[in-house]
């Protein structure tokens, strides 16, 4: 079926790209901006004014400087640890609690199910959270990041879901053939379900990596800081002075500058570098959420 | 109906016969491998989620850490009070409430204009570059997006250096109460527009693609197309986000204003979240600010209620 396009039509059309080449941009140039601003030499940086549109100069010593910061490798390596800890817990809680609660027969699956979404939409709160973390002598401890989110409700829901739709046959052929739950779960539902898996060890892995709000109230040793509250120290409350002293003295105020971004980049790119591969899969993800509703 | 599921119904049906305390004895029996897996998920559920709840008490208390929960005196409703009374109280109630409808405003149609914009794209390739580019700062930490904007906003940033090409004095933007919630807003948009077209591409995904043959048949262009066939299309899925939207009015989370907001900007920044963090995490008085989030809470489960009996009556959609 073809039609003739208005002139109204073509207009828009153009319109559109131009609008999308923009929102493009717009999304774009503030990564753009940090990797140049980083790439730059800082003295010239530092008097730098305007739209940076390649870098001023080259300099790597902001990478250096980073590289070389006792914190920021205590935060990467502590932040690493909590990604794989903490997904490794939060994959085999959620799949526990999804398998049971998708098998058909079990008396209490419904009770429990209520349970569970009551807490979606009423939970005790931030300081009676805090309170209990503190009676269960988990403050300033590794735990304290890693159990108090062991289960996210929605993402049992969604691999819940996904176990629901796996043929009930086939489970029924090994049980005839004695299988019993763990084996069904482990030899049955886990290989079929590897795309619903992927969208969770990603969905709660960059859940980890970016968060750093439960380290900010749980944690008061430095060395357990994971790198998005190292981050906030050196973005935000701008503390870059605490860096600077691997740096030549001569231009410290001005190194600061150049510090912040090779910090933004030396911590985001991994994100930045998988995304791209990963994408269809968080969007996968995204569209099983949506079918529930 | 296969043969084991023949089985179970017919012990159910044996179960109907007996006291409850034997059906229940009979099912851990039969089903002991999935309650023991479930075991690890009740025991999570019931510390980490109902054990706060219990925790809640301490809004009518007088809580000392060393008394415990149970330990502490009672004081009844004397910190809702004190909070009510609170000079602060309207404006932490305002601002949450104006930063909730500055979304609804504007954070809300966002995603919906942008997938009607990208369903209108011819080049499927050039579509899916933008969504590619679109979706990437959803993945990017607050933290750093905070960073990045208390970088682009500062006094020598990004922006201020724009605006003096246009010869304009420079903005104290995050001094300023002003320009709070514009900066939230527009760096909440930037962050959240792509990922949150995908659910309406999604949903325009599933329209039948008929419906568009037989409005071009009657004459239809693309403008008419996108009224008539993909707006009503989508129009359950808008529903419902915006239910959802309007349900959570009181409640905005504290983790991006706090790395936001300063005392200059407590004027528009300080919502009850934040409010809670201060007074309970930073000052310890924990029964009051154990109040002050349940006041919150009660009041976002009173809304969330009302939202979904309101989206059972106007449409078909519920949240449970």
């Amino acid at each position: 079926m073809t039609y003739k396009r208005s002139v109204g039509e073509s207009i828009f059309s153009w319109f559109n790209v131009g609008f999308m080449l923009l929102l493009c941009t717009v999304t774009l140039y503030p990564f753009i901006y940090i990797l140049f601003a980083s790439l730059s030499d800082p003295t010239e940086m530092a008097r730098f004014r305007g739209l940076l549109l390649f870098p001023k100069g080259f300099s790597l010593e902001a990478y250096k400087a980073v590289l070389e910061n006792p914190m920021i490798l205590v935060g990467y390596r502590n932040t690493l640890y909590y990604v794989v800890i903490g997904t490794a817990i939060n994959l085999v809680m959620t799949t526990l609690g999804a398998y049971a609660l998708s098998r058909q027969g079990v008396l209490l699956k419904n009770p429990i199910m209520f349970l569970i979404v009551i807490t979606m939409v009423f939970n005790g709160g931030l300081i009676p959270s805090f309170l209990l973390v503190n009676s269960l002598g988990l403050l300033n401890s590794a735990w304290a990041l890693l159990l108090p989110g062991a289960i996210n409700s929605f993402n049992l829901i969604i691999m819940r879901t996904a176990f629901q739709g796996i043929p009930v046959s086939l489970e029924e052929s090994a049980r005839i053939d004695g299988a019993n739950d763990w084996v069904i779960l482990t030899r049955i539902i886990l290989p079929l379900s590897l795309p619903v898996i992927a969208v969770m060890i990603l969905w709660y892995t960059v859940g980890h990596w970016n968060s750093y709000f439960s380290a900010l109230i749980y944690l008061r040793d430095r060395e357990l800081f994971p790198l998005q509250l190292i981050l906030r120290e050196i973005l935000i409350s701008n503390s870059t002075d605490n860096m600077m002293t691997g740096a030549a003295t001569s231009d410290r105020a001005d190194i600061g500058v150049t510090i912040k971004y090779a910090t933004i980049i030396v911590s985001t790119l991994p994100i930045l570098l998988i995304y791209p591969f990963l994408q269809k899969y968080f969007v996968h993800g995204v569209l099983i959420g949506a079918l529930k509703e | 109906m296969s043969s084991l599921n023949k089985n179970r119904a017919s012990l159910l049906a044996r179960d109907r016969k007996d006291s409850k305390l034997t059906v229940l004895g009979r099912d851990l029996i039969r089903n002991r491998y999935i309650y023991l897996m479930l075991l690890p998920v009740i025991v999570y559920y019931a510390i980490f989620h109902y054990g706060p709840m219990y925790g809640l008490l301490i809004a009518f208390k007088n809580y000392g850490l060393a008394d415990g929960v149970w330990g502490s005196p009672w004081v009844g409703f004397a910190h809702f009070q004190s909070f009510f009374e609170n000079h602060f109280f309207w404006r932490l109630i305002r601002n949450t409430l104006l930063i909730n409808l500055y979304e609804l405003l504007f954070a809300f149609p966002a995603p919906i204009i942008l997938a009607l914009l990208l369903n209108e794209l011819r080049l499927k390739f050039f579509k899916r570059v933008v969504q590619t580019i679109s979706y990437l700062p959803h993945f990017i930490s607050i933290v750093v997006v905070v960073g990045m904007l208390v970088d682009f906003v500062a006094r020598d940033g990004l922006i201020n250096n724009i605006l003096a090409m246009f010869g304009m004095e420079p903005i104290a933007f995050l001094q300023e109460p002003g320009w709070f919630r514009s900066l939230y807003i527009s760096s909440g948009v930037w962050q959240g527009v792509g990922w949150g077209s995908i659910i309406y591409l999604a949903a325009m995904s599933t329209i039948d693609p008929s419906l568009y043959d037989a409005a071009r048949i009657d004459g239809a262009g693309r403008w008419r197309q996108t009224l008539s066939v993909t707006l009503p299309g989508i129009m359950p899925t808008i529903v419902i986000l915006l239910i959802l939207n309007i349900g959570s009015m009181m409640s905005v989370g504290s983790e991006k204003i706090i790395l936001m907001y300063n005392p200059l900007t407590y004027e528009t920044a300080d919502v009850i979240s934040t409010y809670v963090y201060r007074k309970g995490i930073l000052g310890a008085d924990f029964g009051y600010s154990a109040a002050v989030g349940l006041f919150n809470s009660i009041v976002s489960f009173i809304l969330i209620m009302l939202a979904n009996t309101i989206s059972k009556a106007v449409s078909d959609h519920k949240l449970w």
